[in-house]
């Protein structure tokens, strides 16, 4: 089959690769009908995500067809449209009954990596390194799923693949920085990033209560499309004090809830800037926290802060003092889609949720390397690029 | 003249970035070596009943068939059964030690990736397998020393928490 792989740093090619099999009775084989690029791949393009092997099948949201059971698969049948949550849960250990999916405690067949740098285990996740498993990912043909009973979602009639597509992850994540960071109604909301994730972490805002919600990003059409499709207010922070401007609109309080939605490799206009690329280029780049640092700080006393970009390594000039003396909440996780999909899934077919408007760009399988060269570069306004491997 | 205060420059900055890295470096929390490394209890939780980890007083595999030191505790409040292991042989120790991780023989790592392993099954009656390499699969820099050391990591990273 055809398959998009990581060759290197900022290297992808199109690759003829064997077709996955049932290795596992609880497994299914889904043929991919639709994958999209995440930020977070960008990351595994840059080599800052840990483990990558010349030759691995990167992409982790997607929507396909079952074509085939492991013996041990029983809520599924092939010929069944699904959706495939990106991290895989067994949906019986003690993080997975308590809907603590992202750190699963049986589907990461190499645990010993994030043992080692991160003093636990987590879950698997498709096609994100040999740290979280070594699973291929979902810009291919087809994609081998484990525990399929658990991690894919019947799609129901009359959604198109390009909206359920994003139930897969960008909306579970945004959701769940909402729901853990503990928007309630009556609340301000402040998000970091107005890709995917974070246009779908102010929409979710929004649908559990919150007064008001502002976006910050960069882009002017970023900025546009999060006004237009999820109704937020904006601020671009080129030409923006976004602290004051927060305090401003806050009557001098800050966010109740400040949702980080950019990640490690976070851009800045600030002279700080210049000294993360300058460890960038001595090789002792750490992750560039900039939103998480401003979101700590912007926050209002006693707030929280939700960090669903993903971070790896170490960061230095945490404002840890700000956190302890503010009495801030903060929490991170990756996303615990299979808690929300079924929910968000309802919610797109009734129209509360929309999220076509962010596959900007559709291609072909083939034409991933440019797709991605795209949604890197931010060129043609570009959001979210989708392979279809039957184009 | 203009190429030591250059040298001396790149030096100082060298040496600046290099503090700057052991500073910020991942340490962890034990000050010392452990001085009971070797005789550890290793252990997982598995969400289960005590009774259901061994019934009748039986071992599950693959851990029955280790020669090990076995113990199971009822967990805390809702969180099942801790079920630890230790192996009984005397460990490897110098360039032995170090050839029985490189081969994945290690007793102490078999023992905790049997403990995984048991736990899986218990939980959801299978391991889950990786998938398969892409034929294409290699090293991401090509016959670097790095890479080769991560392929191994990678053999045996069911092990204990150290690499």
């Amino acid at each position: 089959m055809k398959a998009v792989c990581w060759q290197g740093v900022n290297e992808l090619t199109v690759e003829r690769v064997p077709d996955p099999e049932i290795q596992n009775d609880q497994d299914a084989i889904v043929k991919v009908v639709a994958t999209t690029t995440c930020g977070s791949d960008l990351h595994l393009l840059s080599g800052h995500i840990p483990e990558m092997h010349a030759g691995d099948v990167i992409g982790h949201e997607f929507l396909g067809e079952i074509v085939e059971v492991g013996s041990g698969v029983r809520r599924h049948r092939p010929g069944d449209r699904v959706v495939v949550c990106s991290v895989i849960g067994c949906g019986r250990c003690w993080s997975c009954r308590h809907d603590l999916w992202s750190l699963c405690e049986n589907s990461n067949p190499k645990p010993g990596f994030t043992d080692m740098a991160w003093g636990g285990s987590t879950a698997g996740i498709f096609g994100y390194s040999h740290a979280m498993g070594g699973f291929r990912g979902s810009h291919a043909e087809f994609v081998r799923v484990p525990f399929a009973d658990q991690g894919t979602f019947t799609v129901p009639d009359g959604v198109e693949d390009t909206s359920a597509l994003f139930t897969s992850d960008a909306a579970p994540t945004g959701w769940m920085g909402a729901d853990l960071g503990g928007v309630k109604p009556g609340d301000v909301v402040a998000v970091w990033g107005c890709g995917a994730v974070g246009q779908m972490a102010a929409r979710a805002a929004m649908l559990l209560g919150a007064e008001q919600v502002i976006s910050i990003d960069r882009f002017p059409e970023r900025l546009a499309m999060t006004a237009r499709h999820v109704g937020s207010e904006v601020i671009d922070y080129t030409t923006t004090d976004v602290p004051a401007e927060l305090r401003e609109r806050t009557g001098g309080r800050g966010p109740d809830v400040c949702i980080e939605a950019v990640g490690m490799e976070a851009h800045s206009v600030g002279p700080e800037q210049v000294y993360e690329q300058a460890k960038h280029q001595l090789g002792i780049g750490l992750d560039r926290p900039f939103a998480v640092r401003e979101a700590v700080h912007a926050c209002r006393t006693g707030g929280s802060v939700f960090i669903l970009g993903v971070f790896a390594g170490m960061v230095d000039r945490f404002p840890l003092g700000a956190m302890m003396n503010k009495g801030l909440t903060v929490r991170g996780a990756q996303q615990n889609g299979h808690r929300y999909i079924p929910m968000l899934l309802d919610r797109v077919a009734k129209g509360e949720l929309v999220t076509s408007h962010l596959a900007t760009h559709m291609m072909s399988l083939d034409d991933a390397p440019r797709g991605y060269d795209m949604f890197k570069t931010k060129k043609d306004g570009c959001v979210r690029a989708v392979f279809r491997p039957d184009i | 003249m203009k190429r030591v205060v250059i040298g001396a420059v790149s030096l100082a900055g060298t040496a600046a970035a290099i503090a700057r890295w052991l500073a910020t470096r991942h340490r962890g929390t034990a000050p010392m070596k452990d001085p009971k490394a070797q005789r550890r209890w290793l252990a997982v939780t598995i969400n289960c009943l005590p009774e259901d980890v061994a019934p009748e007083g039986r071992l599950p595999e693959p851990l029955a068939g280790l020669d090990a030191e076995v113990r199971i505790a009822k967990a805390p409040g809702d969180r099942g059964t801790e079920l630890y292991a230790r192996p009984r042989t005397p460990l490897p120790i110098g360039p032995s030690a170090i050839m029985a991780k490189l081969r994945g023989d290690d007793p102490r790592d078999m023992v905790m990736s049997a403990l995984r392993q048991v736990k899986s099954l218990i939980e959801t009656g299978e391991v889950l397998q990786p998938d398969m390499p892409s034929g294409a699969m290699r090293p991401a820099v090509p016959g670097s020393t790095r890479g080769k050391v991560v392929d191994m990591a990678a053999v045996r990273a069911a092990g204990e928490r150290r690499l």
